[in-house]
């Protein structure tokens, strides 16, 4: 409406408006007040850390505020660092397992809640239930269920005659697909509604337009469901990318669960990263794969986009 | 008309097949969501458990104890200073809770609906910040904040992760597309701004600020790595630092490491069992709609 009335400039600028002009400086200034606290909160505590940590990664600074300048050095180190390279790998399985496996479970779950299931706001809830307590919480409880020997998973194998049960978390080639397979567990609720929102958005009429053409469920959800879920898939793939990569659901369970081990089979990234930084304070070196990992995050989110069209989130054949 | 000819062409013995042919595939999808149901829920059973059984129980696989106790419970509170966790939890929780959504509240109404110059550059800001993840500045926003003096204290608990650009951008999104009209009658009423704001705005957006709370206080009280970061002094130590390092000491005692943790995500628990709609409401919302 205001648009409309501004459109011939001229006769704004011809007849002056004091009134018009008060009200307009008065609206600035609000806007400036409100957005205020916001932008300088957000600046101090996220834009300038974002490029402090460019800053930092040139130089050897230690924990304890001395630092100097290094150059490239800390990137040269970090392809050296077996230990770099290796939690590189990790990362990269990690995510090559989370992301996949998070999202076929969540479609499974949404599917099944969608349609007209018999106790589906029980199943939803029970789906959803891990996501509501904390991932400290969800390590403290997978250890005790997964220690050797007096955990139930150890028990009832072993009741189940399995002789020698693996060590879930003791075993450097188990230890990582343990922590996948606990990630998807707590996280799959958290998807499934957002996939759910995506279902409840495509209309009813094709599901039953489907159904009259006599196909079957799964060749409907091939071929309705699917295409018109792209949207909602491409949201959930890149969130779930990026929560793999850098999130903090990981870290937290590595934290409480393997401490990166064993053999730093499941030394991630981002608790490499940590551990430089607070275990070794070398808070310099630290930062320098902290912006390695953010170009990287940053590049694979402008491939998505790029693949996408600009990631529009809306199909782009429509 | 063909469909319904159709129909009764295709006779009873047909429709009946299908009807018993959906029985079969409704009983798979029950039991299929049951398995899953169960895979889901029995780790937080199996916790609930363990925190109720004396400490020679817990080895083994009996979901019921033989002999339940409140014991481990009480166990907590003494070896460890855990209700000071807890009023540590809350009030950062509620802090957290109150500055990001009133203040993304605020910033979310100036980008969506006052005009000022500079609008755009603020947005691209909040923007170019949105997917910025804990993990990756970590190390630069620990040195931010000991250059401030606030670690080692509530401040350095809080305004850290009180600043978010994800609030700001749900509550524009959710700005744009309100209703102008009530805004305009209280414009010709000659209400500056911040009243209207704070008298017409804020009330009409209560169901969406209500939801964005929830989900910002359950992650607040859920969240681990920047109180473990930022407070090394066991006095500011919430609940999830508290019951992780309660662990790395007390290992072997999963009666009492279960019991810790139960009281851990109780209050979560009770929010989510009571605010379920809401929540998973504002999970869908946040999801993508615009």
């Amino acid at each position: 409406m205001a648009m409309t009335l501004q459109r011939p400039p001229a006769a704004g600028a011809a007849t002056p408006q004091p009134r018009r002009r008060s009200r307009r400086r008065r609206e600035a200034l609000a806007g400036y007040a409100f957005v205020a606290p916001s932008a300088i909160g957000v600046g101090v505590f996220v834009l300038v850390p974002m490029l402090l940590a460019f800053g930092l990664s040139f130089t050897t600074a230690d924990g304890f505020g001395r630092m100097e300048f290094a150059g490239l050095e800390n990137y040269r180190r970090m392809f050296a660092d077996p230990l770099f390279t290796n939690s590189l790998k990790v990362t990269l399985l990690y995510v090559g397992a989370f992301v996949p496996g998070l999202y076929v479970l969540a479609l499974i779950m949404a599917l099944l809640v969608h349609g007209d299931l018999p106790g589906r706001a029980f199943f939803r809830a029970a789906f959803f239930a891990p996501y509501t307590v904390s991932l400290v919480v969800v390590g403290l409880i997978w250890r005790y269920m997964l220690a050797d020997r007096v955990g139930v998973v150890d028990t009832v194998l072993r009741r189940f005659g399995v002789e020698q049960p693996p060590s879930f978390l003791g075993d450097p080639d188990l230890a990582l697909w343990t922590v996948v397979f606990i990630s998807i567990w707590f996280f799959v609720g958290f998807y499934m509604i957002i996939l759910l929102g995506g279902l409840q958005d495509i209309p009813s009429e094709l599901f039953e337009a489907a159904k009259l053409d006599g196909a079957g469920y799964a060749r409907t959800v091939v071929s309705v469901v699917l295409p018109l879920l792209r949207p909602t898939t491409f949201f959930a793939l890149v969130l779930a990318t990026i929560a793999g990569l850098a999130g903090l659901q990981a870290f937290d369970l590595i934290f409480v669960m393997t401490e990166g081990g064993p053999a730093n089979s499941t030394s991630l990234g981002i608790y490499y990263i940590y551990q430089q930084a607070f275990r070794g304070n070398q808070f310099g070196y630290a930062s320098a794969m902290a912006v390695w990992y953010a170009l990287a995050l940053i590049a694979l989110t402008g491939i998505a986009f790029w693949l996408t069209k600009g990631g529009r989130f809306d199909s782009a054949d429509r | 008309m063909t469909p319904l000819t159709a129909d009764a062409a295709v006779g009873s013995g047909e429709r009946r097949r299908r009807r018993r042919g959906r029985r079969v595939s409704t009983a798979l999808a029950v039991v299929l969501a049951s398995v899953l149901a169960f895979v889901q829920l029995f780790p937080l059973i199996w916790m609930v458990s363990g925190a109720l059984k004396p400490s020679g129980e817990t080895a083994g696989a009996s979901l019921v104890p033989a002999n339940p106790t409140l014991d481990n419970l009480v166990t907590v509170f003494t070896r460890i200073p855990f209700a000071r966790y807890l009023l540590n939890s809350f009030l950062t929780s509620v802090a957290v809770t109150v500055l990001l959504v009133g203040l993304g509240a605020l910033a979310g109404y100036a980008l969506a609906r006052l005009r000022f110059p500079g609008r755009g550059v603020v947005f691209g800001m909040f923007f170019a910040t949105l997917l910025v993840a804990l993990p990756v500045i970590l190390v630069p926003l620990f040195y931010v904040v000991s250059r401030m003096g606030l670690t080692n204290s509530y401040a350095g608990l809080i305004l850290p992760v009180a600043f978010t650009a994800f609030p700001v951008f749900l509550m524009r999104q959710f700005y744009l597309s309100f209703p102008t009209e009530l805004e305009e009658a209280a414009d010709l009423d000659g209400a500056g701004y911040l009243r209207r704001f704070a008298q017409v705005v804020l009330p009409l957006s209560a169901p969406m600020l209500a939801s964005l709370s929830v989900i910002t206080f359950l992650a607040t009280w859920n969240s681990f790595l920047w109180p473990l970061t930022v407070a090394r002094d066991s006095d500011l130590w919430v609940v999830q630092v508290g019951i992780a390092s309660f662990q790395s000491q007390y290992g072997g005692e999963w009666n009492l490491v279960m019991a810790a943790s139960l009281l851990a995500a109780v209050p979560t628990l009770l929010v989510f069992l009571v605010l379920q709609r809401q929540i998973i409401e504002s999970i869908k919302a946040s999801g993508l709609k615009g």
